[in-house]
């Protein structure tokens, strides 16, 4: 393993983190959003007073997983970041966008009461539609090899049957592992009807991720072959393991597990991250620019890695301390 | 797609800088503040808190945590409005990037530790003020504290470093090589300009927190008594005062600083057009060709402030090709002018703080001191403002001094002042919103609400109160 190579991986952790976790957070807000057309309006409520406090505490640490992507990308590999950042300005812009209008949304949120309370968490709600399927869209995009090293590309690539599914595919994986999260969360705080509400809801959206997974693999083989050649090469045993953890979780839902759920939803997650990027692997941009082309300099990518792990010695710790005091204002 | 892509047609790159530059500095401008309250509000809160748990003092505890929730709110924006930053840093800059990316990105990925360390602690510090007991509680601030200041370090580092580029080699082909990450992020100019900005965090929050409370002070007389408004007062406006003429004298270090190390941005702001002994300072004025006009000049005190002596020779903008003298001159000179002339009146209000307090242990009691720290909040927001824009267009044209130009590192993506218009809307949107909230806040609080629920990161109102209609 070369030093890019390394790297390589950090990104990939570091977008798996906000996959799982920023993603979770997203998907809280999609499961108020649809709430927002129930007539209860105490359901409503209860919907919205759960989504605060499951997310109030780590939403913003959660949120710094993005932020840690981006940097590694533009300090690691410069080329591959102004590539996609210059051809996929679009959705990008509308991410940036969609994170905005969500951050502040949560936040005042929480501060107005009454009607302010209800704009904030409505523009709260729609926004967490809009980031992850444009980042979704941007995945994609890349995958279909709408961004090539050094060219910029048309500005509309992302406009494609790969980039769209993929887009839907992320908004339906986030609402998936929130509803798993929050159907937990509900649990250990004996709000039984709120639970078995995210049951029937895990159910749906473990279905429809699994089955928009599918579909996305029948696209990938039209538009991406060499991503889906590499998924059924060495990307086979994650391929096989997320199909696994997925039909654990979704049977695990049926039989009414407890405590196995939110690491098979997690790890059915990490998996399909995990696939891709082996599928991915060598290249960063497919197919014009390979992991050890677009590097950095190579002190530079020594720093990444020490950064890295001083990230994970230092925040590490933090972030289980901060971890396990939101799961007991979970139970408030 | 070619249908689509030809109603966005290839903008000159004349029009994409100026519209990049603007959105640049616009948002930049807008997060700036928000990232002053991040570096400088958690010393506040933690002095309080430290007087309120040494001395029981109630009031004090009461304080921090009310500056707690006001944090909570604008950290959570200033995340947000961060985040967009880092878009844009490629969005706009994508050649920058690419280029050099790799040469200080090395700082970003250090300040994304302090973030992280901040977001998880100011969660646990909120969260905590009813389950963590005592000094522990405090203690779960302290990582925010060091989180601030090492978060200025490693952002500002970068920006000195596109003002001094250092610890790399350039190839044949203009790429950079051997790049030394510490080499870049300890660059010359990063001596001097961090000290800068985080006093600048500390006075904006400082001056700011202070002006909030003589505003409640001067509508309300009960209040000019209340121990509450006066340690509310009182905790950041001594912070500030006695920082104030520790920031002159760093401002003064930074200014000789730049003269040596970027003078066509020395000559642009202090508009010396004939390099010689003898400069003269202008105070306020319009730079010409032919100097300062209108502006009030002290002979030989420009070049004595450079080099302790009026036979001190200061570069002027003949020594500089045109193509790469700094824009706007008189802008720039007004804004130099504009920071340290606000500087020189929060000294002197810091003066007479410093000697009410000397004779009577008091605060002065005239109105006109509340008026004069009413103003001292804004009047520091201007100033760090007008230093930023000292510091960004004076280095112009280039984005990276004497290496890139920024017409160079620009987008070729169209539509940017649709975007620029945009990001105008959102940002006066949030800004008022969150003026309105921190109002919510305080006014709950002197309603005697429950102050350790509600907001970003802490627990919920009790259930039926967060959108009932029981409020």
């Amino acid at each position: 393993m070369s030093k890019a190579d390394a790297v390589a991986a950090i990104l990939v952790a570091g977008a798996t983190l906000y996959a799982v976790f920023g993603g979770a957070d997203f998907g809280a807000g999609v499961w108020e959003l649809l709430a927002l057309r129930s007539r209860d309006r105490a359901l409503r409520e209860r919907i919205e007073r759960r989504v605060m406090l499951s997310l109030g505490p780590v939403w913003e640490a959660n949120h710094v997983w993005l932020i840690f992507t981006l940097v590694v990308l533009w300090t690691g590999f410069p080329e591959a970041f102004a590539a996609i950042m210059e051809t996929l300005y679009l959705p990008l812009a509308l991410a940036a966008l969609g994170i905005v209008l969500r951050g502040s949304g949560f936040a005042f949120g929480h501060t107005f009461t009454a009607a302010g309370a209800q704009r904030a968490n409505a523009v709260f709600a729609v926004s967490s539609l809009i980031t992850p399927f444009f980042l979704g869209c941007v995945v994609g995009a890349i995958a279909a090899g709408e961004v090539e090293a050094g060219g910029t590309g048309s500005p509309f690539g992302w406009v494609g049957p790969l980039p769209i599914v993929i887009g839907v595919l992320f908004v339906s994986s986030c609402a998936y592992v929130a509803s798993v999260f929050l159907l937990d969360d509900c649990r250990r705080a004996g709000e039984d009807d709120l639970e078995a509400y995210f049951l029937k809801r895990s159910i749906a959206a473990a279905v429809l991720a699994g089955a928009l997974a599918a579909a996305g693999l029948i696209v990938l083989r039209s538009d991406a072959r060499a991503i889906f050649d590499g998924l059924f090469d060495e990307g086979l045993p994650f391929v096989i393991a997320s199909a696994l953890l997925g039909l654990l979780t979704l049977g695990g839902l049926v039989r009414g597990w407890s405590r196995a759920l939110r690491p098979l939803a997690i790890g059915a997650v990490v998996a399909v991250v995990a696939g891709w990027a082996v599928a991915q692997y060598p290249y960063l941009l497919p197919e014009t620019l390979t992991v050890d082309q677009g590097a950095g300099d190579d002190a530079t990518l020594t720093a990444l890695i020490v950064v890295f792990v001083l990230a994970l010695a230092i925040v590490g710790p933090a972030l289980v301390l901060l971890f396990r005091l939101a799961q007991r204002q979970a139970l408030d | 797609m070619g249908e689509l892509t030809s109603l966005l047609p290839s903008v000159p790159v004349a029009d994409n800088l100026l519209a990049a530059r603007e959105l640049m500095a616009f948002t930049l401008g807008f997060h700036i503040i928000l990232a002053c309250v991040g570096v400088a509000l958690p010393a506040m809160m933690l002095i309080a808190e430290f007087k309120g748990r040494r001395n029981d003092d109630e009031v004090a505890l009461d304080l921090a945590k009310r500056w707690s929730k006001a944090a909570a709110v604008l950290f959570a924006v200033g995340a947000v409005t961060g985040t967009v930053l880092s878009f844009e840093m490629g969005l706009l800059w994508p050649r920058f990037m690419e280029r050099f990316g790799d040469v200080f990105g090395t700082g970003f990925a250090i300040e994304g530790i302090f973030f992280f360390t901040e977001a998880i602690f100011i969660a646990i510090y909120i969260y905590g003020w009813k389950r963590i007991e005592g000094w522990k509680h405090w203690w779960t601030g302290v990582p925010i504290f060091i989180a601030g200041i090492g978060g200025a370090f490693s952002v500002v580092a970068v920006n000195s470093w596109m003002n001094q580029p250092r610890g790399y080699e350039l190839d044949a082909a203009g790429n950079p090589i051997n790049v030394e990450p510490l080499g870049a992020l300890f660059n010359p100019a990063t001596a001097y300009e961090f000290p800068h900005m985080l006093l600048a965090a500390y006075m904006v929050v400082g001056f700011g927190l202070a002006s909030v409370y003589a505003i409640g002070m001067l509508r309300n007389p009960a209040k000019r008594s209340d121990r509450r408004h006066r340690l509310g007062l009182l905790i950041p406006l001594t912070v500030a005062c006695v920082l104030t003429p520790v920031q002159l004298f760093v401002g003064d270090t930074a200014a000789r600083g730049v003269a040596d190390h970027q003078p066509s941005k020395f000559a642009g702001f202090e508009c010396i057009q004939e390099t010689g002994p003898d400069q003269t300072e202008w105070i306020g004025g319009i730079c010409t060709e032919d100097g300062v006009k209108y502006g009030i000049g002290i002979p030989g005190l420009d070049s004595f402030l450079v080099g302790f002596s009026t036979d001190t020779v200061v570069t002027g903008l003949d020594q500089i090709p045109e193509d790469e003298q700094p824009p706007a001159k008189t802008l720039l000179h007004l804004a130099f002018d504009a920071m340290v002339g606000i500087g020189f009146a929060l000294l002197a209000l810091a003066a007479w703080l410093g000697f009410a307090w000397w004779r009577k242990r008091d605060i002065p009691k005239t109105k006109w001191f509340l008026r004069a720290v009413a103003l001292s909040g804004i009047g520091a927001v201007i100033a760090m403002e007008a230093g930023w824009v000292v510091t960004e267009v004076g280095r112009q044209p280039w984005i990276v001094y004497e290496v890139m130009r920024t017409e160079d590192a620009v987008t070729s993506a169209g539509g940017l002042w649709f975007w620029f218009g945009g990001a105008i809307l959102l940002y006066a949107t949030l800004g008022t919103v969150a003026v309105f909230a921190l109002r919510r806040i305080a006014r709950r609080q002197e309603a005697g609400g429950d102050i350790d629920r509600g907001g970003p990161y802490a627990p919920p109102p009790e259930a039926g109160t967060t959108t009932g209609a029981a409020r």
